[in-house]
């Protein structure tokens, strides 16, 4: 499957300019809010109709505003999750389900039948249920639910967890995961939150006022974004876990890394995000420090972001590692591109997402 | 009660009940317009139904009258061609009680549709619904309890219309005479007051029952959708 979206458009003061293509995967559209995501995922959807552009889903031509192409929204079988799940209040769970499932009749696509899709999303206890008396966390997942039963080429998601507190998302984020690996329906996801991309994305692309500003695979990519959370994701694989002190070790291309107690089982692979604030650069191996995890690396560039803080970026034996430091420490320590340093994260910054 | 005021509270509610039966698909058509279209002349639409709210009922009937009648431009063109005939007859008082009853009816239904959130319309089109199965699906199932008010309203105006029928369709005992003209002809005559009396019971009776039975239906509508 591929997406293509090239489109413009301008809504009172606000223009957006965004070209981009998505791999298969979950592709994010991250940025922050105004930034111009959600417009885009509602010109896929078909909601908005732009000034001017195309948007192609498989071979497929949605929009194209020079042969005066639109096709309607109910023949674009693009499944919507929206940030407020919008279940139909005077339908059951049941048939909340199977609502676009009885107009996809006899049409191919992914995911097909109600078993399994109630399985993969733990629903099933639901289904005699209305929507009022369900919690948010049950409402995105029943809305998650009835947009893959419309059998769409294609799901967006629209901050389908923004609404949701810390633990409803933790409650959602795995069930987004077998989503990606297992339905195999392709997922253009929006969200402003680093720790969801860096856990969920496949491709990301980074917004920022109306345009597109960076677009590639989400290690390469997620440390480039603007954000005040800012950092950089690390592949990992579960080694083992240390019961005694409630720790599981990681093997990443970095070094290990020692992490509060995960559920995974060794050996799964996992995905490590390590905010820029978090990490602290040392000329020397620190010796008789708290912090467990000292990986060694060389600074590759120095990225001013302000005149009193700085992002260092790092490669630790080919991965990307961020440091935000005070221009102050860049200058004590004489940072530059090339200089060994070790790079020092506590264990307990992590948090599980 | 006598025979001829039996004939008159059947007659009412034939009437009333065909007007409202009638007009409704007419009522959520134009609701539905008014309430959702963006189209030129969508004030001159919305006046031209609350026309008959306004305008002196008489006004309305000789308006039917005009047009409706045997000699009137729609009327005899009904009459030529489908052998459709209103005028003194009771399909004519229940055109004068539909048209009458239309502007609440259309009130009531619009400002349920108004209500209905256009963001589950938005997504029951995403999940492949085209606009007019959004409408029976997701619109129509939650104005429900708008469409049973509105419905109720028409009704109501229908047994108690007066004036616009008695214009269009006389006071024909057995054909046009309603209720309403029933209760008017005997106040007019000496010792009708204690039938008078009964009819006003009846009256009150039938839309007291016509307002209960539509309280009923809309909170076991609101019921089902808070059970399960």
């Amino acid at each position: 499957m591929s997406l293509e979206v090239d489109v413009e458009h301008t809504r009172g003061s606000f223009q957006l300019r965004a070209h981009f293509t998505a791999a298969p995967g979950l592709t994010a559209l991250f940025g922050r809010s105004g930034s111009g995501k959600t417009s885009i995922v509602d010109i896929v959807g078909g909601l908005i109709r732009p000034a001017r552009g195309k948007v192609v889903v498989d071979g497929q031509v949605l929009v194209d505003t020079e042969r005066r192409v639109f096709v309607p929204p109910h023949r674009r079988r693009i499944g919507y999750v929206f940030q407020d799940s919008r279940l139909f209040p005077h339908l059951s769970v049941r048939h909340n389900l199977l609502y676009g499932r009885w107009f996809a009749r006899g049409s191919g696509g992914a995911a097909g039948d109600l078993g399994t899709v109630v399985d993969l999303l733990g629903i099933g206890h639901l289904l005699d249920r209305q929507p009022d008396s369900l919690s948010g966390g049950e409402k995105q997942r029943v809305a998650i639910g009835r947009a893959l039963l419309a059998k769409p080429l294609l799901v967006l998601m629209d901050e389908p967890l923004a609404s949701l507190d810390e633990a409803r998302r933790s409650e959602i984020l795995p069930y987004i995961e077998r989503l990606r690996d297992e339905a195999g329906v392709p997922i253009l996801y929006v969200s402003h939150s680093v720790a969801e991309v860096a856990r969920l994305a496949t491709t990301v692309v980074i917004m920022a006022e109306g345009r597109v500003t960076a677009v590639g695979p989400v290690l390469d990519t997620l440390p480039l974004a603007d954000a005040s959370d800012g950092g950089s994701v690390l592949d990992a694989t579960v080694s083992r876990h240390d019961e005694t002190f409630e720790l599981s070790v990681l093997t990443t291309a970095a070094g290990e890394l020692q992490v509060p107690r995960l559920g995974a089982p060794a050996g799964a692979p996992v995905r490590a995000y390590i905010r820029a604030r978090d990490v602290m650069l040392s000329l020397r191996p620190p010796e008789e420090i708290s912090a467990l995890n000292v990986l060694a690396g060389r600074v590759a560039a120095v990225i001013p972001i302000s005149s009193a803080q700085a992002d260092v970026r790092l490669d630790c034996n080919g991965a990307l590692l961020m440091a935000r430091l005070t221009q102050k420490s860049v200058e004590r320590l004489a940072l530059a591109p090339g200089r060994p340093v070790f790079a020092v994260i506590k264990s307990v910054s992590f948090e599980r997402t | 009660m006598t025979a001829e005021e039996w004939t008159a509270v059947r007659l009412s509610l034939l009437i009333a009940t065909t007007a409202t039966l009638a007009s409704l698909p007419f009522g959520i058509a134009i609701a539905w317009l008014l309430a959702r279209g963006r189209f030129w002349g969508k004030s001159v639409l919305d006046t031209v139904v609350h026309l008959p709210l306004i305008l002196p009922p008489v006004v309305t009937g000789y308006l039917l009258l005009l047009s409706f009648g045997r000699r009137g431009f729609i009327g005899s063109f009904l009459a030529d061609e489908f052998g459709i005939v209103f005028s003194f007859r009771w399909t004519g008082a229940a055109l004068a009680c539909a048209i009458m009853g239309f502007p609440l009816m259309v009130r009531a239904i619009r400002l349920s549709i108004e209500a209905v959130d256009r963001r589950l319309e938005a997504a029951a089109g995403t999940l492949g619904a085209n606009p007019l199965w959004v409408f029976a699906t997701v619109t129509l199932p939650l104005c429900l309890p708008g469409i049973i008010a509105g419905a109720i309203l028409g009704f109501a105006k229908s047994m108690g219309e007066f004036g616009a029928t008695i214009t269009f369709v006389s006071n024909i005992p057995g054909e046009t005479q309603t209720l309403p003209s029933l209760i008017y002809t005997l106040t007019q005559v000496p010792g009708g007051d204690a039938a008078a009396m009964r009819l006003t019971l009846v009256s009150i009776a039938i839309s007291m029952v016509a307002l209960l039975g539509s309280e009923l239906l809309a909170r076991r509508i609101g019921s089902r959708r808070q059970a399960a």
